[in-house]
Parts: structure tokens; sequence; C-alpha cells
């Protein structure tokens, strides 16, 4: 059904539009950067499109492409109320190179585009105000690159010089859920322990424990307290 | 006139005062996440938060005693939350309501403090993803606790207990 668009697309603009493809009735048309604003401005003009709602604009980052390809991915998301039909228009953008802005054509790409140089570093040209959106201007670099390190914060105010900052609160996983700090590397080699690294293995949360393991394990004083027998000698803790 | 060991008269004079101080708690709810429910179903009738003298919000930080921090804090929040507790009259109490305030919860990257012990003290957190309304109130009375001995330790709300998968089948076995 949603194929007008894109035969339309291909019929109009022909050489314009390097692929096109079809997911499950979601259409995807590519085109070269310096078609960009063109063929947005076609979406929005043309009768039988009549894009009118932009969605959003996000991009993807590629490391991996360079240097044969260009890095970045920019997706465009429209659809028109009158028609209810919907395109996502991708092109592929290197890094270091500008790509021209749509707020000419939908004033709602203003803030996208903005959050798009936020995370990606991706500059739009013309663009009338282009800020950082989300971050603060004294952040360094952009997050949803690739290479920006995991690990890597970058605190607005210096956290307080307190001796073992880093181990308060005392938290274990006893709080009821699993939240965080997780050993993937233990997970992925199948190892089902919701461990800490810093906490070891007896702090996880054993999830596959066989009845053997539980009348042999830490759970034995447990038994006999549950069951209703004198609860042995408690320890030092 | 003699009143005896003067160290011994104020600490009386001190012990009236927190008695005084842990009954009257003005809150500032900083509620920046989900976890502004919980502190909503904390605060209404019934978990009723006033029943332990806690019932008067203060939107302006020079009138709270103590600062409740319910919900994840950014990077780019942290100096609004700083100042807050900087404007707040002395004395004052911290509590992390949750763990996201406590310490970063999943959120382990460029976006969030891990933890707003890394920015102001914090005296009672509450662990829980949203706590449940009697942890929040369990970490009240530590809190009024703590006031009354005048320690400033950090103290953690313990969890309920709560039997796990294993301890349930091990008590099925033993039946």
């Amino acid at each position: 059904m949603s194929k007008k668009v894109l035969d339309r697309l291909k019929k109009e603009l022909g050489d314009t539009i390097l692929e096109t493809s079809n997911f499950r009735g979601d259409d995807t048309a590519w085109v070269a950067p310096k078609d960009w604003v063109k063929v947005a401005t076609f979406l929005r003009d043309d009768d039988a499109l009549q894009m009118d709602h932009f969605i959003d604009l996000t991009a993807v980052d590629y490391p991996e492409r360079e240097p044969d390809d260009a890095r970045f991915d920019v997706l465009l998301s429209v659809r028109s109320a009158g028609k209810n039909h919907r395109l996502r228009l991708k092109t592929k953008v290197e890094a270091g190179a500008d790509l021209a802005t749509l707020t000419g054509v939908w004033a709602g790409a203003d803030w996208a585009e903005r959050e798009v140089y936020d995370m990606f570093g991706i500059k739009f040209s013309d663009h009338p105000d282009l800020r950082r959106i989300l971050l603060y201007e004294e952040f360094e670099g952009h997050p949803l690159l690739k290479d920006y390190p995991i690990e890597r914060t970058q605190p607005l105010v210096p956290y307080r010089d307190v001796e073992d900052i880093a181990k308060l609160p005392p938290f274990g996983l006893d709080e009821g859920q699993p939240f965080a700090r997780v050993d993937w590397k233990e997970r992925l080699a199948g190892n089902d322990a919701q461990v800490s690294p810093s906490l070891g293995v007896d702090a996880g949360q054993l999830r596959n424990i066989s009845d053997s393991q539980i009348a042999e394990s830490e759970h034995s004083d447990m038994l006999q307290t549950l069951a209703g027998s004198p609860a042995p000698a408690p320890g030092e803790g | 006139m003699k009143f005896g060991d003067e160290g011994f008269f104020t600490t009386k004079l001190e012990s009236i005062l927190a008695w005084a101080r842990k009954y009257s708690l003005f809150q500032y709810p900083f509620a920046t996440a989900c976890c502004g429910m919980e502190f909503m179903a904390t605060a209404a009738p019934r978990y009723d938060i006033a029943r332990f003298g806690a019932e008067a919000p203060r939107f302006s930080p020079r009138q709270a005693d103590v600062l409740w921090v319910v919900g994840t804090i950014s990077q780019r929040q942290a100096p609004v939350l700083k100042r807050i507790y900087d404007q707040m009259a002395d004395p004052k109490w911290v509590v992390a309501f949750g763990t996201c305030a406590s310490c970063g919860g999943f959120y382990d990257n460029y976006t969030t403090v891990p933890g707003v012990d890394k920015l102001i003290p914090v005296d009672v957190y509450i662990p829980g993803c949203p706590p449940r309304p009697e942890a929040v109130l369990d970490a009240l009375i530590l809190l009024q606790e703590k006031i009354q001995k005048g320690g400033r330790e950090p103290i953690v709300v313990p969890p309920r207990e709560v039997p796990t998968l294993a301890q349930i089948r091990a008590k099925k076995a033993l039946r």
C-alpha cells in the first residue's frame, strides 16, 4: 500500500534517490547529502506526498565503516497527516562534514538537529541556533559516538572530597533489584549469578540453584530457622 | 548559683532540642523522577507521613529541615541540587530516596550523578527502585533516631525480610 510513496519519489526524482527499501511496510529511501534539502522540500510540497508532519531526525554512528564509507547515517522520519503515509529518509554523512539544515523545511527540525549535534557532533549548516540542547556547554566530546569512553563522566559540580567516596553507600544486591554493575563477562559465560565484581560470588543472587545445593549451602541455617527448629548459635554478625 | 557539671546541662538541652526537632521536620521534596510517585504515596492518607511529625512540605529551602532527594539526579541538575542544599539553614538533613539518588542506579553513564552523596552529605539512604512507602517511613524513623542521637554517620534502610525463591523452595522441601 505505502509503496506509493517510494514509487512517486523514484518517478519524480529519478537518480536522486540512490536506493529504496520496504521492510514490513516501512519505506526507506537513501539520498546523497547534497540532495538532502531538495528531497525534503519535495516531500513536503508534492501534492501526492504532502509530508507535513516532521516526526524525528536522528543519526547513527558506524565508525567501522571508515575510511571506505561515510561514518554517520542521518535519518529523517516524516509523515503525512492528510494522506496517512510515512517515509524514512536516510543519508550518509562523513565525519567532520556538514549537512544542510532542514529547519527551513520543517520548523520542528530545529531541536532535533540540535540534539544530533549534541550527541554526535554533526554540524548542520545554516541552522539558526546550533547549540547543545541536552548537555551543558562545558561537556567535551559527543557522548553517543561509539568511541566516547563508556566510563567517562564529566561532572558539572566537582565531587566532594571525601575518603572512599566511591564506596558510599554500602549497597549490596539485597536491596531487591540487581540493577547494575552486573559482571557481564560472567553472565555471558553462562554463570547466571548477578554478581557485582566488588562483592564477589557469595553476594550474588543465584537463580538456578538445585535442591542438593540448597541443602549443603549457606541456606542450611535458614532451613532450620524456617522449619521451626532452634536456630543455630548467632555468629559474629 | 550552681548547676552542677556544665557539660551535663548542655547535653540535656541538646536532647530537648533534638526531641523537638525530630518531631517537627519540615521537608523539601526534590522530586525529579518516578520515585516522586512513591513519595506522594507516603505523604497521602494511607501511609500518612504526618503521623511522624513530618507533614509539612516546604517548597522553599530556607524553611526546610530535611532535603528529600527523590529520583535520578543528572549531571546537569547537580548545580541546582547543590544550591538548594546550600540555601537550607542549619541544622539540615538529607535523605537519598531510592537507588538512583543513592548510587546512580542503573544509570552507569555520562548523564547521571552516581549518588547524591558525591555532591552533598547524605544522612539516610533508602534502597529500592522505587522504595515502598514502608521503607520511606523506616527511613524517617531512622532519621529521627539519628537526630536524637546527634551522630552524622550515614545509615542505610535495611531491606524488609522477603524470602528468596531458594528459601521458599527449601522450606517446601523440608515439609
